[in-house]
């Protein structure tokens, strides 16, 4: 049964990550990546 | 064989480091990548600020989109690693993670490992999943800003791997960063320094306690396609592999622990071959040999 779960997660995985694309997410990403992070990198 | 096998995770982590980071020009002009692959995240925790970084850091990502003022949670980048975590689970953590890889060679420093197991380690780990929902899920979308922008609370008050990856060879690089410095800087160096010297003589302390990433990743373990089984017919519980485990875990009672993250260690000390990762589980008969796989 337990092998089941794995797949299962894949694909809901998968779903969300498709709806996350269909909204625009990952435009959101790309943009706060191409510039310099001040609060990762320590400056705030 | 043990010898053998960690060589090889740690040429693979090596690699993967490079791989990921090998953005030349940016390391000579400073100048971040601004291709389309930043819209993809590393499975690692891997900063997008580090100069030579080719792709995003998941973490950060999902602070982003959480702490953007269009979404409240980020579908996309939480169900890539769903995905990820559901494929190998906390391989990545043992194999692809860049501050795994800074961590591991912390411990091979030869200091006295004073410190195996830190007083309250049990209570301690459930740290990571506090930190997982409210710095990196919660507070980027409640804790905003006048134009509805929320922080990266776990990025600026925490990650260390930002620190060095990001932080270290940026301010080392631009004069008019160091000029920037203050309170911030100071607090993420220190808590950068007291993890890495804590990594030399605690085997990975920021992944078992800290890390919002593995968090996620720990919760796809039990059930991820890529898994530990052990051979209960072979398995004598000497106990070899749950000594040689440096994340704690009790092989046998718990070969797909949340806390596992794949090195391999255990399988390759047994002594008896009972340990097996595999994709694909083994049929369990009813009658038979292979009723006694645990996994």
């Amino acid at each position: 049964m337990k092998r089941y779960y794995g797949f299962f997660l894949l694909s809901v995985g998968f779903g969300m990550a498709c709806a996350g694309l269909v909204r625009g997410e990952a435009m959101t990403v790309l943009k706060k990546a191409i510039t310099l992070c001040l609060e990762c990198i320590g400056i705030g | 064989m043990k010898k053998m096998r960690e060589r090889t995770r740690l040429i693979i982590q090596l690699a993967f480091a490079a791989l990921t980071n090998g953005y030349v020009s940016g390391f000579l002009g400073q100048k971040l990548y601004k291709g389309k692959l930043k819209q993809f995240c590393l499975p690692g925790l891997n900063c997008y600020s580090c100069p030579g970084a080719l792709g995003s850091c998941p973490i950060g990502a999902l602070q982003a989109v959480a702490g953007d003022r269009s979404f409240s949670f980020s579908f996309y980048v939480m169900g890539c690693l769903v995905m990820l975590g559901a494929l190998i689970g906390r391989l990545v953590c043992g194999f692809l993670c860049p501050f795994g890889l800074v961590q591991d060679l912390m411990y091979k420093i030869p200091v006295p490992k004073v410190l195996r197991k830190i007083p309250g380690d049990r209570y301690l780990r459930f740290l990571k999943y506090i930190i997982l929902v409210l710095m990196v899920l919660v507070l980027p979308d409640r804790v905003t800003n006048i134009i509805g922008q929320g922080d990266p609370w776990f990025c600026k008050w925490i990650c260390p791997s930002g620190t060095l990856l990001g932080g270290v060879p940026q301010v080392l690089s631009t004069p008019a960063l160091q000029a920037s410095l203050g309170f911030l800087f100071s607090w993420k160096m220190g808590i950068l320094i007291l993890v890495l010297a804590l990594s030399s003589v605690n085997y990975r302390p920021f992944c078992k306690y800290l890390c919002p990433l593995g968090a996620i990743y720990g919760l796809c373990n039990p059930v991820s396609l890529y898994h530990l089984e052990v051979d209960k017919e072979k398995c004598t519980r000497c106990g070899a592999c749950s000594r040689a485990c440096g994340m704690g875990v009790d092989v046998p009672k718990a070969p797909n622990s949340p806390e596992c993250i794949r090195c391999g260690k255990c399988a390759s000390v047994c002594p008896h071959d009972a340990l097996q990762f595999r994709f694909v589980h083994r049929k369990k008969e009813k009658h038979g040999q292979a009723e006694n796989i645990e996994n």
